[in-house]
């Protein structure tokens, strides 16, 4: 069915985007409970900050990590330097460079699921005895879950469609940076490859709508678990 | 004046108490200023919307941080801003029911009950607090396995009340429980309150705006108004003082008659109780004869006569003497008449005062309906 090269642009897409959705969770769970639930000045311009990847040039972003994270860049050298840690030309550029850009959906979506749960209920935890963490932990974070779920849905499809800021970051080397939306590029730049084209788009569309089916199964199954915190807000 | 104050404030920390409170805190532009002790099993913090009492409390749970002070329940101190003591909500070992329940959606209800179990330890067999015993006295059992979401307001109350005794509290706060009420469950859920207070050693802080509550469920009241603690005492007493009516709310004050059951009448569905100043025919309610019961008689409900009228449909005529008649500008004056060991509230027109030539050693007849009585100022055993 699928060539070697296809099928490892394949799973090197499903590599990338699991790994930018790992690394940014916790990030961007840390993200969505400052905007949802502190108050301080410049609130607004953190948010926007926050909010560049869905309105910048995917290039954009990409060339200011290059500028960054390269082996020149400021913190890829020093990266390199004091870890041996790389980002330029490596899978792990992909995945940053998709991290970054889904960023913005997975913390509106978590922010959302936070602001629709009372405060309050934490608090009512601590005068049960419990810590700040355990009331986290048992109240906040299993509440939050399908605003969690969504998130990383999103930023996973993200990912996987992933091409502006990855090719520019990472370039497009086979087996290594050529994502799914890399490799299909490279076949639309080849006379006679229009079928392989359509092979991997159809891939592609698969991939997106399987992603999409899980979230919303998990989404449900988190519901009825943790009857929704919304309908009682 | 001001020396005594200060005294006071040093001094309720010396006596040994359920809780002494003794706060200041800034609040936006509310200023709170809060100095009270007690060592009643239920303590009323009685004041209207708005007058601080849900501050207070949080800063009794730990919610808050007042600016200044002390705050001290039983031996424990909890928050003493010279010494630098705050101990966090989760340390002080307070329970706290919100007026909303605040009740875990994603939990059901023994879940929710069992949140707070972790700290169980030998306190709890003194307090006689076990979850069989909580889920008995609250009439949990039915419950157990439901979402708080498909629970009714009072059962969502009862739930909350419960969950905050299984943490094995030393003290239960519950801020305004009945709020959200109607009527309807407001007297389930206060039957399930004083059998509480009733079957566990665990005093209660109840903030409340309802004279009904406070009469029914507390022993002393600590009446606050903006921002401030007006009077602390018994709250019978407190109750039947003129100088405090226009604080704690002219329409429905009134002072408390503790009777006991002497009769029911089921012909004409009414119930006789007997107290030392008389006796006194009500609805009818359904403790047995011999049990204690009492009533709440409002100011508004009762009039005054110099002798004894017949051929009329007032059903209680009591014997009083005037005590003390509040000197007002307005329309209306309050009489405080004592009626054997009772001291009830009249409130007529200064008219009417004078037309009688009323004054304190005056005696008067009282007159009050017995429909003026209903099930919000009754209660019995």
């Amino acid at each position: 069915m699928l060539t070697p090269d296809e099928t490892a642009a394949v799973l090197l897409s499903l590599k990338v985007a699991f790994w930018s959705v790992m690394i940014s969770l916790p990030l961007g769970y840390a993200a969505a409970w400052m905007l949802a639930r502190w108050h301080f000045p410049g609130k607004i311009l953190v948010d926007a900050f926050i909010h560049l990847p869905l309105v910048l040039p995917p290039v954009v972003i990409g060339f200011m990590l290059l500028a960054t994270f390269g082996l020149n860049g400021a913190v890829g050298g020093w990266l390199y330097d004091w870890f041996g840690i790389t980002f330029a030309f490596r899978w792990t550029g992909a995945a940053l460079a998709s991290a970054i850009m889904g960023f913005p959906l997975m913390v509106r979506a978590i922010r959302l699921s936070l602001t629709n749960i009372d405060p309050r209920l934490e608090i009512a935890a601590r005068t049960l005895g419990a810590s700040p963490l355990r009331a986290f932990f048992t109240i906040t974070l299993p509440l939050t879950l399908p605003g969690i779920i969504a998130g990383a849905t999103l930023a996973f499809a993200r990912s996987l469609g992933e091409f502006g800021a990855t090719i520019t970051f990472v370039s497009n080397i086979p087996g290594e940076t050529q994502t799914l939306p890399l490799a299909i590029y490279n076949l639309t730049q080849m006379p006679g490859s229009d079928a392989a084209a359509w092979k991997l788009s159809l891939v592609a569309v698969l991939l997106s709508v399987l992603a999409l089916a899980l979230s919303e199964w998990l989404v449900t199954r988190s519901n009825t678990a943790s009857a929704s915190s919304r309908s009682r807000a | 004046m001001v020396g005594h104050a200060i005294k006071y404030r040093q001094r309720i920390f010396a006596e040994p108490r359920v809780i002494a409170v003794n706060i200041e805190q800034q609040l936006g532009t509310f200023h709170l200023n809060v100095v009270f002790a007690s060592a009643a099993k239920v303590i009323a913090l009685f004041g209207r919307s708005g007058c601080g009492k849900t501050s207070v409390v949080n800063a009794i749970a730990g919610v808050s941080r007042p600016k200044r002070g002390r705050i001290q329940i039983g031996d424990t101190v909890v928050f003493d801003a010279e010494a630098g003591i705050f101990l966090p909500p989760e340390a002080r070992r307070v329970g706290y029911v919100f007026q909303d329940g605040l009740l875990f959606p994603h939990m059901n209800v023994a879940q929710n009950l069992r949140y707070g179990q972790g700290r169980q330890d030998v306190g709890s067999s003194r307090a006689g607090v076990s979850l069989s015993k909580v889920v008995d006295v609250l009439g949990l059992n039915l419950l157990l396995a439901r979402r708080p979401i498909n629970l009714s307001g009072g059962e969502r109350q009862r739930v909350a009340i419960g969950r905050a005794l299984l943490a094995n509290p030393q003290l239960l706060l519950l801020d305004e429980p009945l709020a959200a009420l109607d009527n309807e469950r407001k007297q389930d859920v206060m039957q399930y309150i004083e059998r509480l207070r009733d079957e566990f050693a665990i005093p209660m802080v109840l903030v409340s705006h309802s004279h009904d509550e406070v009469t029914r469920l507390a022993q002393e009241m600590v009446l606050m108004v903006d921002g401030r603690v007006v009077e602390t005492g018994i709250v019978d007493a407190m109750m039947s003082r003129l100088d405090l009516t226009p604080l704690s709310g002219r329409y429905e004050a009134g002072a408390v008659i503790r009777a006991t059951i002497a009769s029911h009448d089921d012909k004409y569905a009414l119930t006789t109780l007997t107290f030392a100043g008389g006796t006194l025919r009500v609805p009818r309610i359904n403790g047995a004869i011999g049990n204690p019961a009492h009533a709440r008689v409002r100011a508004r409900d009762v009039s005054v006569a110099l002798s004894a009228p017949s051929d009329i449909s007032i059903n209680n005529i009591l014997q009083g003497i005037v005590r003390e008649i509040s000197r007002e500008p307005g329309p209306i004056v309050d009489l405080q008449i004592a009626v054997g060991e009772a001291l009830l509230l009249a409130r007529i027109t200064r008219y009417s005062v004078d037309k009688l030539n009323l004054a304190p050693g005056t005696p008067v007849y009282l007159l009050l309906k017995a429909i003026s009585l209903d099930k919000q100022s009754l209660a019995h055993r």
